[in-house]
């Protein structure tokens, strides 16, 4: 139940050694045959998922449709029951430096004791070593970080004290502040305002620019073809994945919210093409 | 403030000081991270741990009974731990109804074994006799640099000062681990912070606090220095090392207060007798942590609370 | 034995059967009331309370001391304790309300600093009294010897009292318990029934003072709830059980106490319930321990069975060894990984099912995420052959599934 069970494309050599056939070191992200259940209710249930780097790709479903559990169950967060995910051909533990995540800002307490500043240096923890503590250097990175997504002017601000969207654009610093190859965000334009969205989608696209990966866990279907690349349809299962202008169709969207459709977006959207 | 000073105040005033510091500091973690009652269960367990050990070995020496109650405290929070994944019960349900049965358990065991030979009493395992505590091998302050009146010191001054020092040292250490994974879990496991290992281990570290201290002023009051001087803090500043300071300021602050008018209030008020050290300590940790909630600077909630 | 057998009739004498009696009124009481607080995950509020009657105690025998009494009657020291532990939870509320302190650290607080207190207040008592009995330490941890028959009356009205307002308000705390945000929209005063129950609870926790103490008081208002929580998901149920459990806890552990009188009775009464919570923790049928492994077990198996047919099916290589175990334990594939006969014939049913389920999620997305059509359950179990049919017809529009 704890351990992440291997399936069909491993060898297990005597050594228990777990070597690929051959490894796959351009996707950013391989999932394969993952099933992710609490209880006996499958969260997410035998998903195979690429994600390339240089791409925007963004993960999409209806409500529990397992897309947070997705991200956790491949960061090793949450026990799977079954299937395999790899990092640029390498398990979680060898590529953690390379992996920045992002996760849901209800997930925390902002009432901790921390300023914005606090926040965006723990990005640097793989950096320092035992006993090392923040310093100057740290900081100075860290408020290099802040100014790409415009907070340096809340440096010293308790982090209580922020709206949702300065809240995202300071965890957003903090996943910069870990230089990653791989950036993995759990809704990270829910609740935010205009400015925020558009500070955001920047940075991301800049970190695209650079060959990085960037996949996201979105919440508005309406903006999917305008800001991404690719895209996952997943409703427990993998609905359907690929380049949005191939994937993206209303027969797709059908199949992975059917009824519920209707209400998530107002215009009738593209069908092949964007 | 001489002699008698040095015999009889000094060393119980310094005990307490260090036991309520060292409770003070895991506290700090302890609050943020919602963990404050494992003080109290703990607290209540060391009853069990001591009898255990009690019966094991036949003598009341320092060593057996703190080795029992650090294992039993162990034992409580696995159990704890095993309860609330298995039972998928909440965590208070959890040890309420871990401690009580073990401290039932310990009243039995308590009770059934031949106490006869040794007197092991359960009110003293409560609530403890700072008081007694005294160095009469000492003479006046020179004292403390003789080297056969130090041999006579109260072995709980070197005991506590040692946990002192490893419960400062823990802090030290994982003091970025501490703070990101109270922070955001998540990200921590995601940073490849062994996030469950540190916890247990600021649960483990809780109890040595815990056991060290339960000698000096017994287990109840223990309690009391896990939440009350690092609430107060909390209501006090928003940085987490002024939080940590200024706990340590009124833990201290707690135990030479608590002492003094536990030996002298009395007296200026015309009775004859002292009162209880450890219960007078605890109500004064009660009234910093009254005056922070109306008065600290920092006492009114600003961010939305976690959704559970 | 013998005297177990004849504490369990009431044959005992005079204080067993009292005490018997009683225990049984305060442990049905105390589970009644302790689900309530556990069910909405407060169970730990009752610590605090137990705690704070220490200083009430204490000034109630001063108050009657100073005004010439004895200063030991039971329903003065009663009242006392109630006094300081219901200013004790308003103090908790308080602190929770005006300040940044999140609920478990406000009950820790007060629960200590009045119990400090309240052990100051006792070392004044001892020096008052130095030299007569005040009796007052025998709050910590219960004494039932020597019970008098009007303490035993004071407890009993007590005890029905509780009993009363338990009645009276079972369906307002009930569904409080189980949806206070509904409750509340059904017309019911969320506030004032939630202070209903911490009344239950100080009143119960008052009387348990003299029979377990406030130390193990708590131990009667927590465990048999949480242990009763195992053997139902139906809200008036668990109150039921836990009422029940209480009851039998009190009424076993005193006749165990009384048969055996150096056995002090509240620890027994709290270790007979833990007894209790051990068993219901392992074998209740409905959320037990070993009912859980053998359905997650089960589940893991089906979902390696299903995993692996539908490999099968797609000629793909597998090397994940619950999954062969599994093949091959069903006769589906021979040692060597090769399917048998019987296997090609039923990973052939599990392509054309799993195609019937596709079809089935999006002809009723809801029931999609219900869970029950993730390809699990037999698709006959799920759906009427007439529905099946239905949805074979719809394939037979698509590509033929063969692999």
């Amino acid at each position: 139940m704890k351990n992440v069970v291997r399936n069909r494309f491993e060898i297990v050599s005597e050594a228990g050694q777990l070597t690929r056939g051959e490894p796959d070191t351009s996707k950013a992200l391989a999932i394969e045959g993952l099933t992710v259940a609490y209880g006996e209710k499958a969260a997410v249930f035998s998903l195979d998922a690429d994600f390339a780097a240089g791409r925007m790709s963004a993960i999409v479903g209806p409500n529990g449709a397992g897309k947070s559990t997705l991200l956790k169950a491949a960061l090793a967060i949450v026990p799977a029951l079954s299937g395999t995910v790899r990092f640029f051909g390498l398990s979680i533990d060898q590529a953690r430096g390379r992996v920045a995540y992002v996760p849901q800002r209800a997930s925390v307490d902002w009432d901790f004791p921390a300023r914005v500043v606090d926040v965006v240096m723990m990005g640097l923890y793989r950096t320092l070593g035992w006993f090392r503590f923040a310093g100057a250097n740290e900081r100075s990175r860290a408020m290099t970080c802040l100014q790409r997504v415009g907070m340096e002017d809340f440096a010293e601000r308790q982090i209580g004290q922020l709206s949702g969207g300065q809240q995202q654009r300071v965890f957003l610093a903090r996943a910069l502040a870990q230089d990653a190859d791989l950036y993995l965000l759990d809704e990270p334009l829910a609740g935010v305002d205009a400015a925020t969205e558009r500070t955001v989608m920047e940075v991301l696209k800049g970190l695209k620019s650079e060959g990085r990966a960037v996949v996201c866990v979105h919440h508005d279907l309406a903006t999917v073809p305008a800001y991404f690349d690719d895209v996952l349809l997943i409703n427990v299962r993998r609905i359907a994945a690929g380049p949005v202008g191939v994937v993206f169709t209303e027969a797709n969207l059908q199949k992975a919210y059917g009824g519920r459709l209707a209400g998530t977006v107002a215009a009738p959207l593209p069908v092949g093409g964007h | 403030m001489g002699q008698e000073f040095v015999q009889l105040s000094l060393t119980p005033m310094l005990i307490g000081i260090l036991a309520a510091v060292a409770c003070a500091l895991p506290g700090n973690f302890l609050l943020l991270r919602r963990q404050a009652l494992i003080g109290d269960a703990i607290s209540h367990v060391v009853l069990p741990g001591i009898v255990v050990a009690f019966l094991f070995t036949g003598t009341v020496s320092a060593w057996p009974m703190m080795i029992g109650a650090s294992l039993a405290a162990i034992f409580a929070v696995v159990l704890i731990e095993a309860i609330k994944r298995v039972g998928r019960v909440d965590a208070g349900a959890a040890m309420g109804v871990v401690f009580t049965a073990m401290f039932a358990d310990g009243v039995l065991l308590l009770e059934l074994s031949d106490t006869s030979s040794v007197h092991l009493d359960v009110e003293h395992a409560l609530y403890g006799n700072l008081e007694s505590l005294i160095w009469l091998a000492a003479d006046g302050w020179g004292s403390l640099a003789d080297w056969t009146a130090l041999s006579e010191m109260p072995p709980q001054v070197g005991r506590l000062a040692l946990v002192l020092a490893l419960v400062s040292g823990f802090l030290f250490a994982f003091w970025k681990e501490l703070t990101i994974s109270t922070f955001d879990e998540g990200f921590a496991l995601s940073l490849g912070i062994r996030a469950r290992l540190i916890g247990f281990l600021l649960v483990v570290t809780t109890a040595v606090a815990a056991v060290a201290a339960f000698d000096a002023v017994g287990s109840i009051i223990v309690i009391a220095m896990f939440i009350c001087p690092p609430a107060s803090a909390r209501l006090m500043t928003n940085g987490l090392g002024h939080q940590v300071a200024w706990s340590t300021l009124f833990a201290g602050a707690s135990a030479i207060l608590g002492y003094v008018l536990a030996g002298y209030a009395p007296l200026w008020l015309g009775a004859e007798n002292s009162v209880s050290a450890a219960g007078m300590i605890a109500t004064v940790s009660g009234f910093i942590l009254g005056f922070a909630c109306v008065l600290g600077p920092k006492r009114k909630r600003i961010g939305a609370a976690r959704e559970v | 034995m013998e005297n177990f057998l004849s504490a369990l009739f009431l044959q005992s004498g005079y204080n067993s059967a009292l005490v018997a009696i009683g225990a049984a009124l305060l442990g049905i009481a105390a589970g009644g009331a302790g689900t309530f607080i556990f069910l909405r995950k407060r169970a730990l509020v009752s610590d605090a309370a137990a705690h704070a009657t220490l200083p009430g105690i204490c000034l109630a025998f001063m108050t009657m001391v100073a005004l010439g009494g004895d200063g030991r009657s039971l329903a003065g020291l009663m009242a006392g304790s109630a006094i300081s532990a219901a200013a004790a939870l308003v103090l908790v509320d308080w602190i929770v309300r005006e300040t940044r302190l999140p609920e478990d650290a406000a009950i820790g607080a007060v629960l200590s600093v009045f119990f400090g207190f309240g052990i100051v207040l006792m070392t004044v008592v001892q020096n008052m009294t130095a030299g007569r009995q005040a009796g007052l330490e025998s709050f910590l941890l219960g004494s039932t010897a020597g019970m008098l028959f009007n303490e035993a009356v004071t407890i009993a009205i007590a005890g029905a009292a509780a009993g009363a307002v338990l009645f009276l308000l079972y369906r307002p705390m009930t569904l409080v318990a189980f949806d206070p945000e509904f409750a509340a929209t059904t017309g019911i005063p969320v506030r004032a029934t939630d202070l209903a129950t911490m009344g239950l609870v100080l009143v119960v926790t008052v009387i348990g003072l003299k029979v377990v103490g406030l130390v193990l008081i708590v131990a009667m208002l927590i465990i048999p709830a949480v242990a009763a929580r195992f053997w139902t998901e139906r809200v008036d149920r668990v109150v039921l059980i836990a009422s029940l459990m209480g009851g039998v806890s009190g009424y076993l552990g005193a006749a165990l106490s009384a048969a055996h009188p150096q056995v002090p009775t509240g620890a027994v009464i709290v270790l007979v319930a833990f007894s209790l919570f051990v068993v219901s923790l392992l074998l209740a049928p409905a959320r037990g321990v070993v009912a859980s492994v053998f359905r997650h077990l089960r589940f893991q198996r089906r979902v390696h069975l299903r995993q692996g047919l539908l490999a099968l099916a797609r000629d793909e290589p597998i090397f994940d060894r619950l999954t062969l175990k599994v093949l091959r334990g069903e006769g589906y594939i021979r040692g060597d990984g090769v399917a048998t006969l019987q296997g090609r014939a039923t990973e052939a049913n599990a392509l054309r099912d799993e195609a019937r389920w596709e079809v089935a999620r999006e002809m009723h997305l809801e029931g999609s995420l219900s869970g029950r059509f993730d390809g699990l359950n037999a698709i006959e179990d799920v759906f009427t052959p007439d529905e099946i049919r239905e949805l074979d017809r719809q394939l037979g529009g698509r590509i033929a599934v063969v692999s």
